[in-house]
């Protein structure tokens, strides 16, 4: 099998190659969040906390054991599929990943549709009538997506949508308290949802979708419009759409069949590391709506020292990735055939 | 609670027997209604049991809303300001009456017989001991809180029969009885508690932590960690009137912009523990409590670790240079109330109490020079970053005030998880803001913490011996002790003469409300969900 499927045989190798990533991933979260200032014993003891009491929580969360042994422990536990038990949030890692991600991921790969279906067709536009109103349109649209920070935009659009005009709905997160969440299938609701053929609960995820997910979209947009142009007038510009033209083929053909699947190449890379700052930039996003993501997870991990959800957090951060490479470069082959694996 | 037959179940509940649809295009009339309230609130909920180590502060609302106690406290009014729990008033919840020895010592409770867990079996002596046990043996904030009552030990604690329970003290306290109103000591199912406990986890903090097994107001509902916990009224209660709402919605929406518009849009009926900002803006439109927080000072806090801080005067001088109208009006904006410029007289026993010091640079120049640091120095002001909102503005009006007596300040901003490391445990900044509160609400109680050497709160490294014997007498005497006034007075003296903390304001818990009523404010500054009401 192996060796009759050479793409099969490039995937796995290539998810070989992650696996030292994997493993310089898990040591240096774990150096990392030894290196954070605050002693998580002392925060968790609480308020009113004495000495005797603070090292107590020391014992109970195995961190009066020296460093080496906890990193046994916790490669240990890891081996077992085990990420730890987060003490902000009182829950195993693993399920909170398992409730958030979905969540996050669901809120950026809406923002990321959304940005797609209105930036390339924009960047392609802008490429093919430079100098014109489109142009015009497409840089002040990228300037004001990345000038404008995402909480800003997400506020004022709150502001304007809910509290004014009163057309969105509540900014409650993704379910008004109306509706119940649907069964976990996916995690994600607008999917789980429809799996339950609940029509009702699925417009209301996606109402509360509409928002958060505008507000991201405005943000990556910029990005991807600012690329899909740029590749788009190097691509019109050489010689083998020269040669197209003068062989007398259609604009159309000359635009989409050679043209713009060359520029593809450059936006899908774009669009790789956008998601990935998308999901990043979630934060602020997840604050000003009540989203309960993975980003804002992570941050109130961080200030509380909580060792567990952080490293859960990059770890599960960095599998993602090594996902998301692997698909981009799948991508990447199905676009150019002449980009094999054997050649990376 | 959150398998498919538990959704059924909660719909056809909020529906009354209708059908779906029709509950949710109905619901948010309803909640205009008087069966559903819903509550944002900024911080999360992590953990359904208060005594397991890492619970955060806004869960300890489950602990009031559904666990009972013995005893809890009543209610009086606050002028201008709606309603708030009353310390001098204690009033029974699961217990129906309780008998105080003659020496003190033993203190002997009736249950009240009609009382039963959700689960339908009735609450018996045997549980109260068996969740005092717990509080007093896992150690942490619980065990902590239950000692500052004088409650150490589970030999202290005797299930008589059914429905007797006593306690056993090794000195009479007056903080006992108060101490058994606080959250901390609520009583368990120990039956149900027990049969899901291991023999690593005896005292069942794993199942208890998503699952409360009580006998109070509400039951949990729902619970999502991070998004919100919905109550259901138990119809059964006998711990006090039953809630107006059959329903509340705690919903976590960590950005106050966001809250505020929900609020104003009357979304929702109770935002809780709103910015001082926003209670100030709102006050006009919406219902905005502002409830001053009963034994809670925000201070500037000199190190005697620090030399220059060693000198009288020096603190003195800082005292009179605090521009505090400035630092109340930047950084609480007006809300909670003003420590400063009373009278240096000490009348009465209330605390906290204003200050004899005022906002006086010439006062300020005058100190500074009779000190031996007179030509000034340098020090970092520290404040946390977790708690900028008041400590931000606070520090940058400090900041250029003490630069005009000639000391030259840095502020320094530390990480929350930070903080309580650098300020209470190792006691090493030399100037810094601090808020400490205490629960039980007497003055001995927050000397206690706050002003004897090595305790938790005594950031300043303050010694004195004078203070140290009035606290150790006063701690457990009984408040109408002849001996009591003039030693709480003496000990207001020598702090506010010697300023190891130079009081700034008394802060606010604010809360607004849009459609809901009943509001009340408590010391432990969570959410109590009974005595809301939909209006």
């Amino acid at each position: 099998m192996l060796a009759s499927s050479p793409r099969l045989r490039a995937i796995l190798l290539r998810v070989a190659q992650a696996i030292p990533v994997v493993i310089g991933v898990v040591v240096i979260s774990f150096l990392l969040t030894r290196a954070l200032p605050g002693d998580p014993a002392v925060y968790f003891a609480g308020v009113a906390a004495d000495e005797a009491s603070i090292e107590e929580t020391r014992v109970a969360m195995g961190l009066d054991k020296p460093l080496p042994v906890q990193f046994l422990h916790y490669v240990g536990d890891l081996l077992q599929g085990d990420l730890g038990q987060s003490l902000s949030s009182g829950r195993p890692v693993a399920v909170d990943l398992a409730n958030r991600l979905p969540a996050s991921l669901e809120l950026t790969l809406t923002a990321l549709f959304l940005a797609v279906v209105i930036a390339v067709p924009l960047g392609v536009l802008a490429a093919t009538r430079p100098g014109t109103w489109v142009d015009h349109l497409c840089r002040v649209v990228v300037t004001a997506g990345v000038s404008l920070p995402t909480f800003f935009t997400g506020i004022l659009l709150i502001y304007i949508f809910y509290y004014l005009m009163g057309i969105a709905p509540s900014p409650l997160g993704r379910l008004d308290f109306i509706y119940l969440s649907p069964d976990h299938v996916t995690g994600f609701y607008l999917i789980d949802a429809a799996l339950m053929g609940d029509l009702e609960t699925w417009r209301g995820a996606a109402k509360q979708l509409v928002l958060p997910a505008t507000t991201l979209a405005l943000f990556t947009l910029a990005p991807i419009a600012r690329m899909t142009r740029a590749a788009m007038l190097t691509a019109l510009s050489s010689d083998f759409i020269r040669t197209a033209r003068a062989a007398g083929l259609s604009n159309r053909t000359v635009l989409y069949r050679y043209a713009f699947r060359n520029a593809l190449l450059p936006v899908v890379t774009t669009l790789g590391m956008v998601f990935s700052f998308a999901l990043g930039a979630n934060v602020l996003v997840e604050k000003v709506f009540a989203w309960p993501g993975i980003g804002s997870y992570a941050v109130e991990a961080l200030v509380v020292s909580d060792y567990a959800a952080v490293q859960g957090f990059v770890l599960a951060m960095a599998l993602l990735f090594v996902a998301l490479n692997l698909v981009i470069d799948l991508l990447y082959t199905a676009i150019d055939p002449r980009i094999g694996f054997e050649a990376q | 609670m959150t398998d498919h037959t538990s959704r059924r179940n909660f719909i056809k509940m909020g529906a009354a027997g209708a059908s779906i649809l029709p509950f949710l295009r109905a619901m948010p009339a309803a909640a205009q209604g008087n069966d559903t309230l819903v509550v944002v609130t900024g911080a999360t909920i992590n953990s359904l049991d208060l005594h397991r180590t890492g619970t955060s502060r806004a869960s300890y609302q489950v602990g009031i809303n559904c666990y009972d106690r013995l005893l809890t406290f009543g209610t009086k009014e606050v002028p201008g300001n709606g309603l708030s729990y009353d310390y001098t008033v204690v009033e029974p919840e699961l217990a129906e009456s309780w008998t105080v020895s003659e020496d003190g010592m033993t203190l002997t409770f009736k249950l009240k017989s009609n009382a039963t867990f959700w689960d339908g079996r009735k609450v018996t002596a045997a549980d109260v001991k068996w969740s005092f046990d717990r509080a007093v043996s896992v150690g942490g904030f619980p065990t902590v809180q239950m000692k500052a009552g004088g409650l150490e030990r589970p030999e202290q604690f005797i299930a008589e029969d059914d429905e007797t329970f006593v306690i056993k003290l090794d000195r009479p306290s007056k903080l006992t009885i108060p101490d058994l109103a606080v959250p901390v000591p609520y009583i368990i199912n120990s039956v149900e508690a027990l049969a899901n406990a291991t023999e690593d986890d005896p005292w069942a903090l794993e199942y208890l932590h998503t699952t409360p097994a009580g006998s109070g107001a509400y039951k949990v509902a729902r619970w999502n960690p991070g998004e919100q916990l919905v109550y259901e009224r138990n119809d059964d209660w006998v711990g006090g009137p039953l809630p107006a709402a059959k329903r509340v919605i705690i919903r976590e929406v960590p950005s106050p912009a966001t809250r505020r518009a929900l609020i104003e849009r009357g979304d929702v009926q109770v935002a809780f523990n709103i910015p001082d900002k926003d209670a100030a803006e709102l006050a006009d439109t919406l219902d905005v409590f502002s409830t001053p927080v009963e034994n809670c000072i925000h201070c500037l806090c000199p190190n005697f670790a620090f030399e220059p801080f060693q000198d009288p005067d020096v603190r003195k001088a800082i005292a009179y240079a605090i521009p505090y109208e400035d630092i109340f009006q930047a950084a609480a904006f007006g809300r909670g109330l003003p420590l400063w410029g009373g009278t240096e007289e000490i009348t009465d026993t209330a605390w906290p109490r204003k200050t004899q010091y005022f906002t006086d640079l010439d006062k300020a120049k005058e100190h500074m020079a009779k000190s031996g640091h007179a030509d000034g120095f340098d020090v970092p002001l520290s404040i946390s970053l977790d708690l900028a909102s008041w400590m931000e503005p606070t520090a940058l009006l400090v900041q250029e005030a003490l630069g005009k007596i000639g000391i030259n300040v840095t502020i320094e901003k530390i990480p929350g998880a930070n903080w309580r490391t650098a300020v209470l445990v190792e006691k090493r900044l030399p100037l810094h803001l601090e808020n400490f509160g205490g629960w039980l609400n007497t003055p001995d109680y927050y000397f206690f913490w706050a002003y004897k050497d090595g305790h938790l709160f005594n950031s300043s490294n303050y010694r004195n011996e004078e203070i140290e014997a009035l606290v150790d007498a006063t701690l457990h005497m009984p408040m109408d002790d002849p001996e009591y006034a003039p030693q709480i007075k003496r000990m207001f003296e020598i702090a506010l003469d010697e300023l190891p903390r130079i009081p700034l304001y008394q802060p606010a818990l604010n809360v607004a409300t849009n459609g809901a009523e009943g509001y009340e404010f408590w010391f432990h500054r969570q959410l109590d969900a009974r005595v809301l009401k939909a209006v």
